[in-house]
């Protein structure tokens, strides 16, 4: 595409990946036809397909990600050559690259299908192709011999088409195609062994949770459909769905308010159920249920962080709407604050390794919100990017945990400790995650989560700053739990080589198959875990792990604040400029003729570089005043909280605390408890005795816990617990109980009495009469005959009192 | 006027035909009965026409009459089979038609 | 109106070509079953051959206009013509009535149900398929009349003869409700037929084409169109099925046979959104915009009450059915907004709920055979004894609860979408709250949707049945069993008769420009009346 010249002679550099973005989603979505059809037939039961495909589409994504990486550079370049003064000015917006071909047409207006690349998208695209490509591979080790190892890969392989598709979705339309699909391969995954009702039970549960609040989706479509259709028709010539579009009509100041608050709102809504934000967040524990792998990439790093890529992707609708630059409190920052705490304080009472994990994601999730909410898109954008690589490997850490060393198990303190020195390279991968989750520096989560925390407190949210603070206290803590617990102490149960069959899940899915063959292979590894006991992984399981730990100790680099500006790779090539744009006359590109549908493609051309001979506009980005005619603006000046030391000291201090003193509690707890144990019973025997001994421990020693760790950490957590699993999911529950008994009543009263009744009740009627009149047929011809001149006569009296 | 005294033979004749057919069992005392109810109107009919002074009536009376006979027809045709099957002709025992 | 007359020939013969087939069949004996299957089949081919020239035929640029347009007189004395003709609304549901047809006779040749007599069945089915081509194409209302009630006679024995246990009850109230419905549409044409000819211009022949009321019903009186209007309401409404005129459906469907459940969900209920879209609303302007907003109530307390209704359901058949209330209230919801966008959303949505509950309803159909019951606490792990039919089911769950990417997307998202901004002078909060009630509609359907699946699908088969599953799931070797003793998986017959419907659901589904360009350049002259 040819930027549109002006006084300079920039041109923004393109490329044939950017052209042909809209592959990337297309290859993993061909993939998925060919498994379902011939995936049984292939050598590899068609996980070579999946893993080829996904390959290639991070192939392409890393190409089209160098190609920007180039316009950006094209661009940059010349906005300095071209301005003439070193005035301050807003950062350049590059054109993204877009295509759209019609895919349906309503009313005359065309809509269209097609590629929206801009920095966002290509992060997004790098970080799920190249999650799901590592994924698919470890889940060749790990699925080995599932009865269902060629459903699982097509699931996998159809929900990156999906997350691909939507995340370079150019409007709303596509972008709710990819969401739901989505929703449906978590369904698919999360219920992956269905036979126990338990999986398809958080099954049914995340998709109908997560639909709850696509409800919101629909309506916020339609809310800013109808009210930007109009404006962005006449001033761009896109639709109303289309995302650009929204952006500019947003920031151009004609936006009716309540237009952009209410449809804010209602999407907002759709991002609290997918990423998993309090209240909506229940389901999300729950889909643990799935396989490892799908934790790993659907429940942790690559879907659920949809709500908060949609909040970024629409972030001048919010901007505008929840008026994020002027207030310190609003609708998004508050979710994210309050869901940052109530996880962390949950993560702390769960047994399962992966439950732990669950809530930090929540938590994490929260942080991103947060700083979304707060203004600091850039932050929470880089956390979307650090955290997918190490909350999937500490997942896949979690999933050779149990395949290999805790027999199929996740129980952290029935099956496991002590396994650090049976799975050293499991154990590294985790231990750096971790650190990194942590927020450790230069590991990947200071680099993101730190700027997130300043960036709250520099754009006036005091407040939820502190909640951030605590937050990445409660991180470190739990984190150090459930890694003392795994990987050191004394080994329990499974880890100690005893094996006991109740909890094995997959024990239980090799006995109900009769039908294929690789069971016995399942039963025969089984075997092999109970002879060796505990071991580290195969290669195909700690390859990727080591590639993501790697990941997860330097990706904070790419975005490094405390460097300089020369280490802000992403604040540069991701982050869109906030400089106002001249709507140019639509160009014909070259594209436009491929398009045999003659339709539009639409392609926003506009003057990029024009702004550097406007004295007037380049002292201020947009959203510090609205654009002039003829100019639009597609992101609002966000402000960057400058590094300071200090503040980065402050909290590195906390995450230090966090993890020291849960390392010296879990140490006490956890190892030397014998000790413990003995002064405790002795003084509870004197108070109770008897059976409950045992449960008096516990409940001691969770008082005991409540002291070393910030002692309200506890029982808030505990409520918070309650809360969530007897107040939400109860009213979830309730009201599917209350709607059962409900249609139950309607149905029986009035569906089958009074509408049917009247119904029945009309023929009722008519054979009534027809009894009565039954016995006027005799049959006589006598009475015929008197009848008929009975009636003769009487309609002759009739008649002559009539005619007198 | 004599047609007064016509008309005052037709409904005599009319009102014993009525009283035929609803009191009488026999099928064949009932056809005789509408014969006098048709006659009775026959003679009405020509009343009426001596005294509109027209021939309507009269042309109307010969439609009777030839209706008439061919009512009688196959009124007895049906009564002759009716006995033949069922050796009796007495309208009571004949409630087929009952709903 | 501008009207296409070449090759004005073609819709008659695709009308009255299953008629011949018909008279061929009385001749053969009845004992020959095979070959009145194979006569049934070949005339259903022959039609949808027709139907194949008729689509290469159509001129889509201008699918706004009636093309293969004939008129001819028919009932001089009443002022009737035989006048026909298609356009972009009528020609989707013209041609999936003929490919549904074909499909279902595809599926009889080894099921035909209960009491036998393939030649009757057959005959009655080829009647059926004149009178749903009949009705999208006549553009006189006496004509449409006919056919419309035509479709009926067939149906009711349909039913009544080879349905289930309460197949008597079953059928009367459908003949018994429909007719009822009728009577007053025609009350309404006839009124409607006086009210134009009083209002006719010097020198124009007053008749009951279509295209020609459409021009000056508008001249009616307020109050007249506002009562004709309620005519046809009466007996469009019943026929859909609005609520609260539905309660023959889940009764007609439960008690019909397979096939029967098929043509019934997707062809009969788009008798009557098709009348509204064809000849209520464009006619009675005025009075559609006095009844859209009752009409758009009715059907949000159709999607919501249907979807309680389904969750109540035991029986999976019936759940189906009751799933059809609530979807055709999001198709009725989109014609009450009166806006290119919502009718659009409404003819696409017709298409979809016919394939896709169609579908269901085979699905339902094949779960009855194998396993005699439909009762849903006693099914159980299918996907384990019959994966293809489980995934199939799973996947028309997906399709049905509005997936995008899958056909019922298109026929839902856009009509609450629609119901956002009303055509001109409806009221706008009233459509508005419409519709986030129709949103919450989305996530009950996903609620009994899956649920239902869950129940079916997942989990272990039933003690009563786990014994039955055959180990070779091939395809074929089971075709000839018609006892279904044995619990097999997808047969031949089976995979024929639904892989055009499977194809469908998706080919629209990530494709729906095929249809909507086809379909919104005729509802923008449909809706001329409100400035669209």
């Amino acid at each position: 595409m040819l930027a549109h010249e002006m006084t300079s002679e920039v041109v923004a550099s393109t490329g044939w990946f950017l052209e042909h973005a809209w592959l990337i989603p297309v290859i993993p979505a061909i993939a998925f036809v060919l498994i379902i059809f011939f995936g049984k037939k292939m050598p590899m039961k068609g996980s070579e397909l999946g893993v080829l495909s996904m390959l290639s589409s991070l192939v392409f994504s890393g190409g089209a990600a160098w190609q920007w990486i180039q316009r950006v550079n094209s661009v940059v370049d010349g906005a300095h050559e071209a301005v003439v003064e070193g005035a301050h000015h807003a950062a350049p917006y590059v054109q993204p690259v877009i295509h759209e071909w019609t895919w349906w047409q309503s009313g005359g207006f065309h809509f269209g299908i097609g590629h929206h690349i801009d920095g966002l998208a290509l992060t997004l695209l790098v970080v799920v192709a190249f999650i799901s490509s590592l994924v698919q591979i470890y889940s060749l080790e790990y699925l080995r011999g599932d009865r269902r190892y060629t459903h699982f890969f097509a699931a996998l392989t159809l929900f990156s088409a999906g997350m691909l598709c939507m995340v370079l979705a150019p409007n709303m339309v596509q972008l709710i195609l990819g969401w739901e699909i989505m929703g449906l391969c978590s369904f698919m995954l999360i219920g992956h062994w269905w036979e126990e009702e338990a999986n398809s039970r958080a099954a049914l549960k995340a998709f109908f949770t997560v639909r709850v609040g696509d409800m919101g989706l629909l309506i916020g479509t339609a809310i800013l459909f109808f009210s930007a259709n109009n404006w962005t028709q006449k001033n761009l010539g896109v639709s109303g769905f289309n995302i650009s579009g929204l952006s500019a009509w947003a920031m151009s100041g004609e936006a009716s308010q309540s237009a952009l608050t209410w449809g804010a709102v209602a999407l907002f809504i759709a991002c609290i159920g997918k990423s998993g934000q309090f209240p909506l967040h229940t389901w999300l524990p729950d889909a643990m249920a799935g396989p490892t792998p799908v934790s790993s990439l659907l429940h942790s790093s690559t879907m659920v962080v949809a709500g908060v890529f949609l909040v970024a992707r629409l972030y001048p609708i919010f901007w505008e709407g929840m008026k994020i630059g002027d207030t310190n409190i609003n609708f998004i920052v508050l979710i994210g604050g309050i869901t940052i705490v109530i996880a962390a304080l949950l993560a702390f009472v769960q047994h399962d390794i992966k439950k732990v994990l669950a809530y930090s994601t929540v938590s994490q999730l929260g942080y991103m919100m947060m700083g979304l909410g707060a203004g600091a898109w850039l932050p929470a954008v880089f956390h979307i990017f650090t955290h997918a690589f190490f909350k999937a490997c500490l997942f896949l850490s979690a999933g050779s945990v149990s395949h290999s060393g805790s027999h199929h198990s996740f129980d952290m303190k029935k099956d496991m400790g002590g396994l650090a020195k049976k799975m050293p390279i499991t154990a590294t991968t985790w231990i750096i995650s971790t650190l990194a989750l942590a927020g450790v520096f230069p590991l990947a989560g200071f680099f993101s989560k730190d700027e997130i925390i300043d960036n709250v407190g520099y754009g006036g949210y005091n407040a939820f700053m502190i909640v951030g603070l605590t937050g990445a206290f409660l991180t470190a803590a739990y984190m150090t739990r459930a890694t003392y617990l795994t990987f050191f102490g004394e080994a329990r149960g499974a880890a100690a080589g005893i094996h006991h069959d109740a909890h094995d899940a997959h024990d239980a899915h090799a006995a109900v198959d009769t039908h294929n063959s690789h069971d016995t292979h399942v039963v025969d590894s089984h075997d092999a875990h109970a002879d060796h006991g505990p071991h580290e992984s195969p290669k195909l399981i700690t390859v990727p792990l080591m590639i993501l730990a790697a990941l997860a100790l330097t990706a904070g680099l790419s975005n490094a604040t405390p460097f300089g500006e020369s280490w802000e790779r992403f604040k540069k090539y991701v982050e869109p400029g906030s400089e106002y744009v001249m709507v140019g006359s639509e160009t014909a590109d070259e594209h436009g003729a491929a398009d045999e549908h003659g339709a539009e493609v639409v392609e926003i051309a506009a003057a990029s570089m024009s702004v550097a001979s406007e004295e007037k506009v380049t002292k201020e980005g947009c959203a510090v005043v609205a654009p002039e005619a003829g100019m639009v603006c597609y992101f609002p000046t966000v402000s960057h909280a400058p590094f300071k030391w200090s503040k980065a000291a402050l909290s590195l201090i906390i995450v230090a605390l966090g993890l020291v003193s849960s390392w010296l509690f879990c140490v006490q707890y956890y190892t030397r408890r014998n000790k413990r144990l003995v002064g405790l019973t002795e003084r509870n025997k004197v108070l109770r005795g008897g059976y409950t001994f045992l449960w008096n421990k516990y409940y001691l020693d969770e008082l005991y816990e409540k002291v070393i760790v910030r002692s309200i950490a506890h029982p808030i957590a505990k409520a918070a617990y309650w809360v969530n699993q007897n107040i939400l999911d109860g009213i979830v529950n309730g009201a599917g109980k209350v709607s059962r008994r409900l249609a139950g009543w309607v149905y029986r009263n009035i569906d089958q009495r009074v509408v049917d009744g009247a119904v029945n009740g009309s023929g009722a009627a008519a054979r009534g009469t027809g009894g009565a009149l039954r016995p006027v047929q005799s049959g006589k011809v006598n009475q015929y005959g008197a009848l008929l001149f009975s009636a003769a006569a009487i309609g002759a009296l009739i008649l002559v009192i009539i005619n007198t | 006027m004599l047609t007064t005294q016509f008309l005052l033979l037709g409904a005599v004749l009319f009102c014993i035909g009525v009283y035929g057919v609803l009191a009488r069992k026999n099928a064949v005392m009932v056809l005789m009965s509408i014969e006098l109810i048709l006659n009775s109107v026959n003679i009405n009919l020509l009343a009426f026409s001596v005294r509109h002074g027209s021939v309507d009536g009269n042309t109307f009376a010969l439609y009777v009459i030839a209706i008439a006979a061919a009512e009688v027809g196959v009124g007895l045709a049906m009564v002759l089979l009716i006995y033949r099957n069922r050796r009796t002709i007495a309208l009571d025992d004949l409630s087929e038609m009952k709903g | 109106m501008d009207v296409l007359r070449e090759s004005n020939w073609v819709l008659s013969v695709g009308t009255f070509l299953p008629l011949v087939g018909v008279i061929v069949m009385l001749f053969i004996p009845k004992a020959d079953e095979q070959l009145h299957k194979l006569v049934a089949l070949v005339t259903a081919l022959a039609t949808l051959g027709v139907g194949f020239f008729t689509l290469t035929q159509f001129d889509f640029d201008q699918a706004g206009k009636l093309q293969f347009f004939a008129e001819t007189e028919w009932i001089k004395v009443i002022s009737s013509n035989y006048t026909i003709g298609l356009d972009g609304m009528s020609l989707p549901l013209y041609f999936l009535s003929m490919v549904v047809t074909v499909l279902v006779m595809v599926y009889s040749w080894n099921h035909i149900p209960s009491p036998g007599n393939a030649k009757a069945f057959l005959i009655l089915m080829l009647i059926l398929q004149t009178g749903m081509a009949g009705t999208f194409v006549a553009q006189d209302l006496i004509l449409f009349f006919v056919f419309f009630e035509l479709v009926l006679l067939p149906m009711y024995f349909m039913i009544g003869v080879w349905g289930g246990e309460d197949r008597q009850y079953a059928s009367l109230k459908f003949f018994l409700y429909t007719m009822f419905g009728s009577a007053l549409m025609l009350v309404g044409f006839i009124a409607l037929f006086y009210q134009v000819r009083g209002a006719l211009p010097e020198g124009v022949e007053p008749s009951f084409s279509i295209p020609q009321l459409a021009e000056y019903g508008g001249l009616i009186g307020r109050s007249a169109q506002i009562w004709i209007f309620g005519g046809m309401f009466i007996g469009f409404a019943v026929k859909v099925p609005m609520f609260p005129f539905h309660t023959w459906l889940p009764d007609a469907h439960t008690q019909a046979p397979t096939q029967g459940s098929v043509i019934l969900a997707a062809i009969l209920l788009k008798l009557g959104t098709y009348g509204f879209v064809r000849i209520a609303i464009p006619i009675l302007p005025e009075a559609a915009k006095e009844w859209a907003p009752w009409i758009g109530l009715l059907a949000v307390i159709g999607i919501i009450y249907g979807a309680l209704g389904c969750l109540a359901q035991t029986d999976m058949k019936r759940l189906i059915a009751f799933s059809s209330v609530a979807h055709m209230g999001f198709v009725m919801l989109g014609i009450s907004t009166l806006t290119p966008m919502g009718f659009n959303a409404a003819i696409f949505g017709m298409v979809a709920h016919g394939l896709i509950t169609g579908m269901l309803f085979f699905v339902a159909g094949s779960v009855k055979d194998r396993y005699h019951t439909l009762e849903i606490a006693r099914l159980g792990g299918m996907l384990k004894q019959m994966p293809r039919l489980g995934w199939i089911l799973g996947f028309c769950a997906m399709a049905s609860l509005g997936l995008p990417g899958l056909a019922g997307f298109w026929g839902e998202f856009p009509a609450i979408l629609s119901a956002y901004s009303p055509a001109a002078g409806l009221s706008e909060v009233t459509f508005r709250v419409y519709m986030v009630i129709a949103a919450l509609g989305t996530v009950l359907a996903a609620a009994y949707l899956l649920w239902l699946f869950q129940r079916i699908a997942f989990g272990e088969p039933k003690p009563e049945f786990a014994g039955e599953s055959h180990d070779d799931h091939g395809h074929g070797e089971h075709s000839h069993d018609d006892h279904g003793s044995d619990i097999h998986d997808v047969n031949v017959f089976e995979w024929i008769a639904w892989t055009p419907f499977l194809l469908a659901i998706v080919v629209f589904g990530v494709y729906p420009q095929l249809m909507f360009k086809i379909i919104d350049p005729a509802v923008q002259v449909a809706l001329k009346a409100f400035g669209g």
